[in-house]
């Protein structure tokens, strides 16, 4: 395991937070959305079976064009592996030596793999689709038995996001999402720091975590927050998950929708060109660099839900601008956390089944130690985003009711 | 049974002394490697009615644009982007122009420009499967790509780090009597084991320096030769493959397995005939193969082979004698050219270095583009000398 950071030393260079070669062609980025799901997935021929690799446009042994995505098996042996110790490119000559290796897969493919330490020619290995820090698919060769600790090691740090000993800020204690996730991010050996609006009045404590003053909505709150801890957080949550039912007409006005924009949009923006600059310029910074910045977002924000409309309509903006911020936070990682009806109060005539907000912070502190971008959390959530790789139109009409 | 090459020749070696880094273009390279294979031959450019290239560093540019750039116009054009192979696809097709007279006088010429950073820059956009699927692990280029065939050639036939040494002190010896070679301080066997790691298994004098330059020759019939005084050598067999054994996972051979037979058959001779061999070396794993798939010992008993042989110019199987790619330099494309062009040298007497004594036959071997995971492209001809 990497042992804890120690104090920086002030004298010595930060590193800068560089990119990995990022150029694919569009037919590889059909990885890059597997592993930003944590699926493994490979083209298949649909004429002649044989599964490809590199992606391809034409079958490499019947010239069919049809080939799909598929999960395969992802099981082969290491045939050969080099330690680079010399790279032309910047990101890797800041991170040499750097382990690579050719894997023969049983399902036929052979796939030059980032290769774990323990991983020697002849041995039996597990390819997996991570995202690397330019938030591109690679493959990955990991041993065949192996535990969460035995491999963390500075590749895979790489391409995860592991919250043990790196400081997370969540923004909001106020909610029971805010609650359970600091108290499942302190169990995941992370420390926490717990925005809490209006301080002044009675609030929940959560033991173990830093209680401080943020309000999403007052500029001057985050600006606060940002100049106090800015430089040393690795994490953010956003948790402010704001959801309220009624549909466009019931509403009468723009009350309600303007506080949804409120806490669903302009907060998060307004946090993120705070502390965005702050937490990508650490990027590289250390064994526990900076690394992830997690939304958690209503699955109507696909597709509206009209009973629930104007709330729909902000987790829309709030979508659109996670996405934005993907492009510009790079290297950070952008998770976004898609969730059905959760179980509590303005969910109290929506029937079962509904996330408990345990459920949810399990699902993100997961998504952060296995490095995926993409998670939908609970039954309703899975089925909707189901529906909507479906077919969104369908999905459209099919929530119109 | 395929057609011979009766009455083809290869004549005007020419090669523009190498530099690290170049300020100019590869346009320059290339013109000047023409420039100087017409004076040597005392033609004028109007003379060439076929023209042929191959280069990684012109830009947009093809062998039509530089006809225009050189003030050329031939009746037969192309443009060959097969790297370590591109030499002797060049000459293949040259032959069979001219023989069939399409046209008389072929100039087959390869040249690269290298500035800083331009190497790193290739890789990134060298294949679509290297952009997709080997650059972004690890970014180490060809010595990543190298050390990972290395690393199987080494584990499946015990070959050792002392045997790729011999090969690459060998040619440093031969390197010295070149004098454009980039590289020729000598080299110990002790200095080469204990060089700097690059890609392990693969270290510093494993790998050819990626600098600027040009070669060139001429494919004519015997008799425009003859006519022009012009010293030959006379072109016996050739042979082309690609994609060969894509059913092996991991390359261990190359296309010239396949082919081999044919080879020496079309020449009429075994392997034991051969004076001197000029194998693609931008590393000695593949130097290996090359000495297996083309006959001269069994699969797998290369290092055995270079333990039992003296490797130099004036040893028992002369090997790279002008020094190879890995003593005086990997000048992109031009590097699938040195060898053919140093083979010439020795068969018609005008070497520039170390003679081989009483050169006969040679051969010539290419092998390009590591596109995914291994090279793709193989090919080989035999050259006798008296044209």
């Amino acid at each position: 395991m990497v042992p804890p950071p120690k104090r920086k030393n002030p004298l010595r260079r930060t590193q800068a937070p560089l990119l990995p070669p990022s150029a694919r062609s569009r037919t590889a980025l059909g990885i890059t959305a597997a592993a930003a799901q944590g699926r493994f997935v490979l083209q298949v021929c649909a004429a002649c079976e044989t599964v490809q690799y590199p992606p391809r446009e034409i079958c490499g042994a019947c010239l069919g064009d049809e080939l799909a995505w598929r999960a395969v098996p992802s099981e082969g042996t290491l045939l050969a592996a080099t330690t680079i110790r010399i790279s032309g490119d910047p990101y890797f000559r800041e991170r040499m030596p750097w382990r690579t290796g050719t894997v023969a897969m049983d399902a036929g493919p052979t796939v030059i793999a980032h290769v774990q330490a323990s991983l020697v020619p002849g041995d039996r290995a597990r390819l997996v689709q991570k995202l690397d820090r330019a938030g591109q698919g690679v493959m990955v060769a990991l041993p065949l038995a192996a535990t969460h600790d035995s491999l963390d090691d500075p590749m895979m740090r790489e391409l995860t996001n592991d919250p043990q000993d790196r400081r997370v800020l969540v923004t909001d204690g106020r909610h029971p999402i805010g609650q359970a996730v600091a108290r499942a991010l302190l169990a995941a050996g992370a420390h926490v720091v717990l925005g809490i609006a209006d301080i002044w009045k009675p609030f929940a404590s959560v033991d173990g975590a830093e209680m401080i003053e943020l309000d999403l909505t007052d500029a001057d709150s985050v600006r606060r927050c940002a100049a106090a801890y800015g430089g040393r957080l690795e994490i953010v949550v956003n948790t402010g998950l704001y959801t309220r039912p009624g549909g466009i007409l019931a509403r009468g006005d723009l009350t309600t929708a303007r506080v949804e924009m409120e806490a669903a949009y302009f907060g998060p923006m307004r946090l993120a060109q705070a502390l965005g600059p702050a937490l990508r310029s650490r990027a590289a910074d250390g064994t526990h660099p900076a690394c992830a910045w997690v939304n958690v977002l209503s699955v109507y924000a696909l597709t509206n839900l009209p009973s629930w409309g104007t709330t729909s309509a902000s987790q829309a903006a709030a979508l659109s601008l996670s996405q934005a911020l993907r492009a510009d936070l790079r290297p950070i990682r952008v998770v976004n956390v898609l969730v059905g009806p959760l179980d509590d109060e303005w969910h109290q005539t929506v029937p079962s089944p509904k996330v408990a907000p345990t459920a949810l912070a399990t699902a993100i502190v997961r998504a952060l130690r296995d490095g995926i971008e993409d998670v939908a959390v609970g039954d309703v959530a899975q089925d909707i985003l189901a529906r909507w790789l479906d077919d969104p139109k369908i999905l459209e009409r099919e929530l119109a009711t | 049974m395929r057609r011979g090459y009766d009455g083809v020749v290869v004549t005007a070696p020419t090669t523009i002394p190498y530099e690290r880094y170049s300020i100019h273009s590869a346009h320059r390279w290339i013109g000047q490697a023409l420039a100087a294979a017409l004076k040597r031959a005392g033609l004028r450019p109007r003379d060439v009615d076929g023209f042929c290239c191959s280069s990684f560093s012109l830009g947009l540019d093809t062998a039509v644009g530089l006809t225009q750039h050189f003030g050329i116009s031939p009746r037969w054009l192309d443009h060959i982007p097969m790297g370590g192979a591109s030499g002797i696809a060049a000459l293949r097709r040259a032959a069979r122009a001219v023989q069939a007279g399409d046209a008389d006088i072929v100039a087959c010429v390869a040249g690269d420009t290298n500035h800083p950073d331009s190497f790193r820059q290739q890789l990134t956009g060298f294949s679509r499967f290297s952009t997709d699927a080997v650059y972004p692990y690890g970014a180490g280029g060809p010595n990543m790509s190298f050390a990972l065939l290395t690393d199987a050639y080494m584990r499946t036939y015990g070959a050792t780090r002392e045997d790729f040494g011999r090969i690459c002190v060998s040619q440093r010896s031969n390197a010295r009597n070149t004098p454009h070679a980039l590289m020729k301080r000598p080299l110990t066997l002790e200095q080469y084991l204990a060089a700097r790691p690059i890609a392990d298994p693969i270290a510093l004098f494993d790998c050819v320096m990626p600098c600027a330059g040009a070669e060139a020759f001429l494919v004519m019939r015997d008799e425009t030769a003859r006519a022009l005084g012009l010293p030959s050598a006379r072109l016996l067999s050739t042979i082309e493959r690609h994609n060969a054994f894509a059913e092996d996972p991991i390359q261990l051979r190359g296309g010239w397995a396949v082919d081999r037979d044919e080879l020496y058959g079309m020449a009429g001779v075994g392997p034991g005939d051969i004076d001197l061999l000029e194998t693609y070396d931008d590393y000695p794993v593949i130097i290996m193969m090359q000495i297996e798939d083309l006959g001269f010992c069994a699969k797998g008993e290369a290092p055995a082979f270079v333990r039992a042989h003296d490797l130099r110019v004036t040893g028992d199987f002369p090997h790279n004698t002008s020094g190879g790619q890995l003593s005086v330099g990997q000048a992109g494309a031009a590097g699938g050219h040195l060898g053919l062009v140093e083979a010439i040298r020795q068969l018609t007497g005008e070497t520039l270095g170390a003679k081989v004594a009483d050169a006969k036959l040679a051969m010539v071997s290419g092998f390009g583009m590591i596109n995914y995971d291994r090279g793709l492209c193989s090919g080989a001809a035999i050259l006798a000398a008296g044209g």
